[in-house]
């Protein structure tokens, strides 16, 4: 009967007794899906970001434009080899309970992330860490030969396997956020329960019901807290964008995340400036089987990659408007200006007339047509950009076969390498070029088409042990020119940030990253 | 009677193990496993996670393991949410679903059954056809074509009622879904009253009633509805399943934390504990309904319990 009672009628009155406080000045967002967890890392996805990097900070934090800046190191030294880094924590931080953060808390954080027994499903982006991947695949046992040190409470020291010009970039990633090591210790792996959990960042969870929202509110203890303007940030877990719009209309929540996109002309007519579609750092794009004929061959993937008029996919086909993508890497990544497929400028008629000599070459004419399957996973918009790219590619001579599957199906089969064509997209999980090339390194689990060419490879490993900045770039060009100029995989368009902000909001800045951080926001009543 | 329910419970283990075998080797047939994605992760990490979840050991060990979680009442963890068990999942969505679910059958059967004796007494006339017609839509257009119609018109044009959520949990959030999820209901329901109804007006026994000089009232309400009520019954324990786990349309739209969507996320998401664990505690569920509708029906009818 106690069970009884603390099951179903706590949930009840929890929720009528924390709408009293909901109306101070709570900023709604609609947040997408549920998040998986709380716990740093446990969470994988941009809906779980937005919640996990607004309570907890690592040792730098994310500025409203999604820059990194000072989090909870206030200054950081790099050795002349470019593979120590020695971070001094700031003065005064704590966690919500009021116990102070320690270099120890990001000790204990990197070696959790890093120990099997955690299973971290994103531990791989911090490989980086001398030891990580060891210890990661439990060659090395001791979870003290990792690469991170604790000096003293307020000195962290981080040694990298090989010198990463990116490396403080990735420190705003949720994967290296400090865990409260004296809750742990107290609740095992209860303390990521609402009731336990403790937080170092602006806000600190206060509520979840799963299926419907988490609250968070102002951490008071944050070194930043008089700087931050909202009270109360309630993430709203909807998955139905068309219902997400119509409570956005009625007042019900101030940002949307993403929108339906066949209301995008509705919206700008009815609700003039506040979707804001905007080209982000990740990409769209096509995954050819490199491995398997004909599109072994770099002239049939080349004929293809001609034949997609990528102008008409934003503006015509999705109808939001995203950019026709012409390069491996996204722009606006810092430090990087991305090369560009050469024949990008031919007018459409002459890439057709191109791509037909081409497959003609390879043996395929109108009467002997290339057959191929286009493997998508199911949603509208992807079902709609492959129907409009195979008609496209209908009349340079080639026979498509549309197959989707739903999405666990289409990334297990493609990751096999199962596919002749199969869609895919990719996002900037850390501002560096990187992120992208090396989808094309070989071996590389997410290089679904196989590509494996070993110029590119040094070039982009030769890079990755670069230093010096200008150099490294021009590296990193040179393999993405390489991995164009062979169409290894077909850039389609540069995926576009689709949210929907109320007037009332303000601080909002879009940026490529489609970060912000409730810290810089504010709202009007 | 109490050792007719005791057996019919015992029944239900056989049909129980059946279930949970069968949807267990099911799912690890289905392509693509809970820890795929857009995100492929490397196979130590892929490894690792795997290990964790007993995922690594032989499939008929992972059945043992996992019937013997089920019998010690431990539903296992779920794949997709690492922070919560499957059992506390469900108990975190329960309120919700009982809630929306309890009004909808309560609201369904008083409007079906007023509706169903109006439609009885005044049979044939106008306001008899008029809301046969009216119930009937209900019963035709689709949930997911009503919800949304409804929402904008006294959420957004009349702004009388939340678009969605579930706010504080007050009636107002209720209106809106409830209705939607009522409205099959209403009309299976009253066109069984209706028609059980009129058989009921006809009986000899009704005849008999009359003949004694009783009132209208009696008549309809003592000797008349209660053995009309006797289809609705067996409607009502299916009708209640279905009220409890066909929500998944409505909870989806108006954005309420019941269990409904779960089911259809889980089962996506090859997350094979919250499958299974849904599977089994909709069984549980509606087996109970079943019951419970047949001692209300031996309780309502004494033929049945004499028998």
């Amino acid at each position: 009967m106690q069970k009884l009672f603390s099951r179903l009628i706590l949930p009840i009155s929890f929720l009528i007794l924390s709408f009293g406080q909901a109306q101070a000045n709570t900023l709604n967002i609609h947040n997408g899906s549920d998040p998986a967890s709380l716990d740093p890392h446990k969470v994988s996805g941009n809906w779980e970001d937005r919640i996990v990097s607004d309570v907890f900070e690592g040792l730098v934090a994310e500025d409203n434009t999604g820059g990194t800046i000072p989090g909870q190191a206030e200054s950081w030294t790099v050795s002349d080899d470019g593979l120590v880094y020695t971070f001094k924590l700031r003065d005064g931080i704590v966690w919500s309970d009021g116990k102070p953060v320690t270099a120890g808390d990001f000790v204990f954080g990197f070696q959790r992330l890093m120990n099997p027994e955690t299973a971290a499903g994103y531990a791989y982006i911090q490989y980086l860490v001398k030891n990580a991947k060891a210890i990661n695949k439990g060659e090395i046992k001791d979870l003290n030969e990792l690469g991170v040190k604790a000096l003293d409470d307020k000195t962290l020291e981080i040694t990298l396997e090989s010198p990463t010009p990116y490396f403080v970039g990735t420190l705003a990633h949720f994967t290296t956020f400090p865990i409260p090591k004296h809750v742990v210790d107290a609740k095992g792996s209860e303390w990521i329960k609402i009731d336990n959990i403790v937080t170092n960042g602006p806000y600190t969870p206060t509520e979840w019901v799963p299926g419907s929202h988490v609250l968070t509110s102002k951490n008071d203890k944050y070194y930043g807290a008089d700087k931050v303007s909202i009270d109360n940030v309630k993430f709203f877990a909807l998955d139905d964008t068309t219902a997400a719009l119509k409570r956005y209309r009625a007042g019900e929540f101030d940002i949307m995340t993403d929108f339906p996109t066949d209301q995008y002309e509705w919206m700008q007519k009815n609700l003039p400036g506040q979707a804001q579609v905007v080209p982000s750092a990740s990409l769209y794009y096509y995954s050819v089987n490199t491995q398997k004929a004909p599109f072994d061959n770099a002239d049939v993937r080349k004929a293809l990659s001609m034949g997609i008029n990528r102008e008409v996919i934003g503006p015509q086909v999705l109808g939001t408007g995203e950019i026709a993508a012409y390069s491996w890497v996204p722009p606006g990544l810092a430090n990087y200006t991305s090369a560009q497929i050469t024949w990008k400028d031919l007018p459409y008629g002459e890439k057709v007339a191109e791509a037909k000599k081409l497959l003609a070459k390879a043996g395929f004419t109108k009467d002997k047509p290339l057959k191929l399957q286009l493997r998508y996973n199911t949603n509208d918009n992807h079902k709609r950009i492959a129907v409009a790219i195979a008609s496209m590619w209908k009349p340079i001579g080639v026979q498509v076969e549309l197959y989707n599957t739903e999405t666990k199906v289409h990334y297990a089969e493609i990751g096999q390498g199962i596919l002749d064509v199969a869609r895919a997209g990719w996002g900037a999980d850390y501002n560096d070029a990187d992120v992208f090339l090396k989808l094309l390194r070989s071996g590389t689990p997410y290089n679904y088409g196989r590509y494996s060419n070993k110029e590119y490879d040094a070039l982009v490993n030769k890079a990755n042990v670069t230093s010096d900045v200008a150099e490294r770039a021009k590296l990193l060009q040179q393999a993405e020119q390489i991995a164009l100029d062979e169409s290894a995989s077909f850039p389609i368009y540069y995926t576009a940030t689709k949210n929907v902000v109320s007037p009332k909001i303000k601080g909002f800045e879009n940026n490529p990253f489609d970060i912000h951080p409730s810290r810089w926001l504010t709202k009007e009543d | 009677m109490i050792k007719y329910a005791f057996n019919r419970l015992l029944t239900t283990i056989p049909v129980l193990w059946i279930a949970i075998t069968v949807c267990f080797f099911i799912l690890r047939m289905a392509p693509g496993g809970p820890f795929d994605g857009d995100r492929p992760l490397p196979e130590a990490i892929k490894a690792n996670l795997a290990a964790h979840y007993n995922l690594d050991k032989p499939l008929i060990e992972q059945y043992f393991i996992y019937v013997g979680n089920v019998l010690q009442g431990n539903l296992g963890p779920s794949f997709t949410t690492p922070d919560f068990t499957v059992s506390e999942q469900l108990a975190v969505g329960l309120p919700y679903t009982l809630i929306l679910g309890g009004a909808a059958f309560f609201v369904s059967l008083v409007i079906g059954v007023a509706i169903g004796v109006y439609g009885a007494l005044k049979r044939n006339s106008y306001p008899d056809h008029i809301l046969a017609a009216i119930v009937l839509m209900g019963l035709v257009v689709p949930g997911f074509l009503v919800a949304p119609i409804l929402q904008l018109i006294f959420g957004l044009k009349l702004n009388w009622l939340p678009v969605g959520g579930w706010g504080d949990g007050s009636i107002s959030y209720l209106v809106l879904p409830v209705t939607v999820l009522c409205l099959p209901h209403i009309a299976r329901i009253s066109r069984l009253t209706r028609g059980s109804m009129i058989e009921a007006l006809n009986s000899n026994a009704i005849r008999t009633a009359y003949s004694k000089g009783l009132s209208d009232t009696a008549i309809v309400w003592r000797h008349a509805l209660r053995p009309a009520m006797m289809p609705v019954l067996s409607y009502l324990g299916p009708a209640a399943g279905f009220l409890l786990t066909g929500s998944l349309v409505v909870e989806s739209i108006f954005g309420i934390p019941g269990i409904g969507r779960y089911f259809i996320n889980a089962a996506l998401n090859r997350d094979y504990g919250m499958v299974l664990g849904t599977v089994v505690f909709y069984m549980v569920l509606i087996m109970v309904l079943n019951l419970l509708v047949d001692i209300f029906y031996a309780w309502l009818d004494p033929r049945v319990r004499t028998r």
